[in-house]
């Protein structure tokens, strides 16, 4: 089976606290801990544990710079064969739309069975692999979290409110957008991201994909961000202060009053 | 301005929460709008839903059709593109259902897509002025969307409060469709029912819940001691789950558990809506986080910024003291 893993590299939100810069043009980025986006990693890994057992190949394709290829790097060590860096000034400034189109276009100039994405992303819109699906016409499952390769089907699992789990049958080629759980990402090693630093990864642009450049990139944005803020939510938690022993103290005078302590 | 419609979730004929928190909204983009409900299912309670929604709605969808008794938004989404009409405005719930549905709706529409919108500020001729969230929350961010072509727009549930106003009293169209026009390469199965696990986090009235701050599996213990001390019981956040260090039936959140106790003491958690959402009957929220800035401070009663490796266990020996 081929399958395509779209992936993306991300500011790690358990590793940095996201600020909004000076005009609230952007967040601060001096000094952010990028990773690979959480969802993405259980994709992979799935992608490379259905080759195990059924064969094939994984490539790995992000949008982005020479940069955010890193995350390409990090998904190459973790056993996927191939990366893809989709690459060109006129991408910048896309919206998910945009970034669909350009993945549509690197899909069709390949032959995959399957796309895999991440459920979600750093801007949690939860959007390219549903838009992917249909530009494409190919039938889109999201939030997966059980696959089971049948043939030229693939019954899969989505998970729904509650926990609970709606089993589908979906046929091939189709896209899944993946839900973190679905198994257990295996651990990279400095060892693992040296063996990949210096292989080379292809690069495709505006030209070699044959995308209209005014369907992509700021121009062809139909959603814009106009700038980044903190809402003031009003006056939130209070807080208490004073040394551990004195918080400590209040704290289970305020549980007594509310019942969590008899 | 474009016509606007809502899409209604339901279960056993009643209306999900969003059904009127989207009428809200719908009135937020447009004041003098009639919003029409469109409702999809079949059978005694796809009526009961289309019946209840006239009371809100000036008028009502109602697709009664086999092909849609499972909500399967493949079929949903071929249904949609058959009957709306250009330029539509459609808001959808963010949940698993319109995240499944919503963004091939938009394609399939030629039409703009905002996903997970928390607020509504101004529609200025075709430019959408909205607001959504990014980074887990962490910050916000004014979004612009061109909507001369129409809009899916997937609004975050409990965002709005509900327009209750019972104002209309609407028409309900009885509305079919070819099945063949709804023929999809994605078959709905069946549902597996989450499963039951061995406590139940939804009978405590105190729960101290963890989340990745917990940082190791080893130190959950300092949570089961505090928990013991209280006569509490842990339950947790997602990520807790996905490392496979608590049972899923422990999960506070959208796609775990809805729990209402008195006290909720969330150790180590951000706070992001999926997980607040799983939260109910207003307990009181007691938030330990050693980052300042997390979202949960401004949902929760009280805060206390603090390394919860260090806090957990000296509040279990302050209890013990008692
Ligand atoms: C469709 C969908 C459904 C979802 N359903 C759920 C759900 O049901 N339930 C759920 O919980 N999530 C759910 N999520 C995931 C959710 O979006 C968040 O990713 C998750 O809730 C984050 O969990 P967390 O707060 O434990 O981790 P994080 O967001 O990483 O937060 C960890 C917090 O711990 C603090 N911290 C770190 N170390 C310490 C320390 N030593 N002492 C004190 N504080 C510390 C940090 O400052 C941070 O605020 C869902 C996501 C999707 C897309």
């Amino acid at each position: 089976m081929e399958i395509l893993v779209c992936v993306k590299w991300v500011p790690d939100t358990a590793e940095n606290e996201i600020e909004v810069n000076r005009d609230g043009s952007d967040i601060e980025r001096d000094d952010l801990v990028y990773s690979v986006n959480e969802w993405d990693n259980y994709a992979v890994e799935e992608a490379i544990q259905i080759c195990d057992k059924v064969g094939g190949n994984v490539t790995v394709v992000t949008v982005g710079d020479e940069e955010t290829e890193e995350v390409l790097r990090r998904e190459m060590a973790m056993g996927a064969d191939n990366g893809l860096l989709l690459h060109d000034d006129a991408f910048d400034g896309s919206d998910g739309r945009g970034i669909a189109t350009v993945l549509k276009a690197a899909v069709q100039k390949g032959q995959y069975d399957l796309i895999l994405t991440g459920a979600q992303a750093d801007d949690g819109a939860a959007q390219v692999g549903g838009m992917l699906a249909a530009m494409l016409d190919y039938p889109y499952a999201s939030l997966v979290n059980k696959i089971e390769v049948d043939g030229d089907t693939l019954k899969v699992g989505r998970e729904i409110e509650g926990g609970n789990q709606e089993m589908n049958a979906i046929a091939m080629p189709c896209v899944l957008s993946i839900q973190t759980g679905i198994n257990e990402p295996r651990y990279v090693g400095i060892r693992g991201i040296r063996k990949v630093a210096s292989v080379e990864i292809p690069q495709q642009g505006v030209d070699t994909l044959g995308i209209d450049a005014a369907m992509v990139g700021a121009i062809g944005a139909r959603v814009k961000r106009l700038d980044y803020f903190v809402p003031d939510l009003g006056e939130g938690a209070e807080m208490l202060e004073g040394s551990n022993e004195e918080i400590i103290a209040k704290l289970i005078e305020l549980l007594k009053a509310k019942g969590g302590l008899k | 301005m474009a016509d606007i419609y809502v899409y209604i979730t339901h279960k056993n004929g009643v209306a999900d929460d969003s059904a009127l928190e989207l009428l809200a909204a719908a009135h937020k983009i447009d004041a003098s709008a009639a919003v029409t409900a469109i409702v999809t299912g079949s059978g005694a309670d796809l009526d009961k839903v289309a019946d209840a929604l006239a009371a809100s709605y000036p008028k009502v969808l109602k697709f009664n059709q086999v092909a849609l008794a499972y909500p399967n938004a493949e079929v949903v989404r071929k249904l949609l593109v058959n009957i709306l009409p250009a330029n539509a405005v459609v808001l959808v719930p963010h949940d698993t259902f319109g995240m499944d549905l919503s963004p091939g709706l938009s394609i399939k529409l030629d039409s703009t897509f905002v996903a997970d919108v928390v607020d509504i500020e101004a529609l200025d001729g075709s430019d959408l002025k909205l607001i959504r969230q990014e980074y887990a929350g962490m910050v916000s961010t004014h979004i612009s969307a061109d909507i001369a072509k129409g809009a899916v727009i997937n609004v975050r549930p409990g965002s709005f409060a509900p327009d209750e106003s019972q104002s209309a009293s609407g028409s309900v169209e009885d509305k079919s469709v070819d099945d063949s026009d709804l023929k999809v390469q994605r078959t709905f199965l069946e549902v597996v029912e989450a499963e039951m696990g061995d406590v139940d986090i939804t009978k405590s009235d105190v729960l101290v819940s963890i989340g990745r701050g917990i940082e190791d599996e080893e130190n959950i213990e300092i949570a089961d001691d505090l928990a013991e001390a209280l006569g509490a019981v842990v339950s947790c956040s997602r990520p807790i789950v996905d490392a496979k260090w608590l049972e899923k039936s422990r999960q506070v959140g959208t796609s775990g558990k809805t729990v209402k106790p008195k006290v909720y003491i969330a150790c180590g958690i951000s706070g992001s809506f999926q997980h607040m959402g799983g939260i109910k009957g207003s307990p009181f929220i007691v938030a330990i986080n050693k980052n300042i800035k997390a979202p949960i401070f401004q949902v929760a009663d009280v805060g206390i910024e603090a390394d919860i490796l260090d806090f957990l266990p000296e509040m279990t020996e302050a209890i013990k003291a008692m």
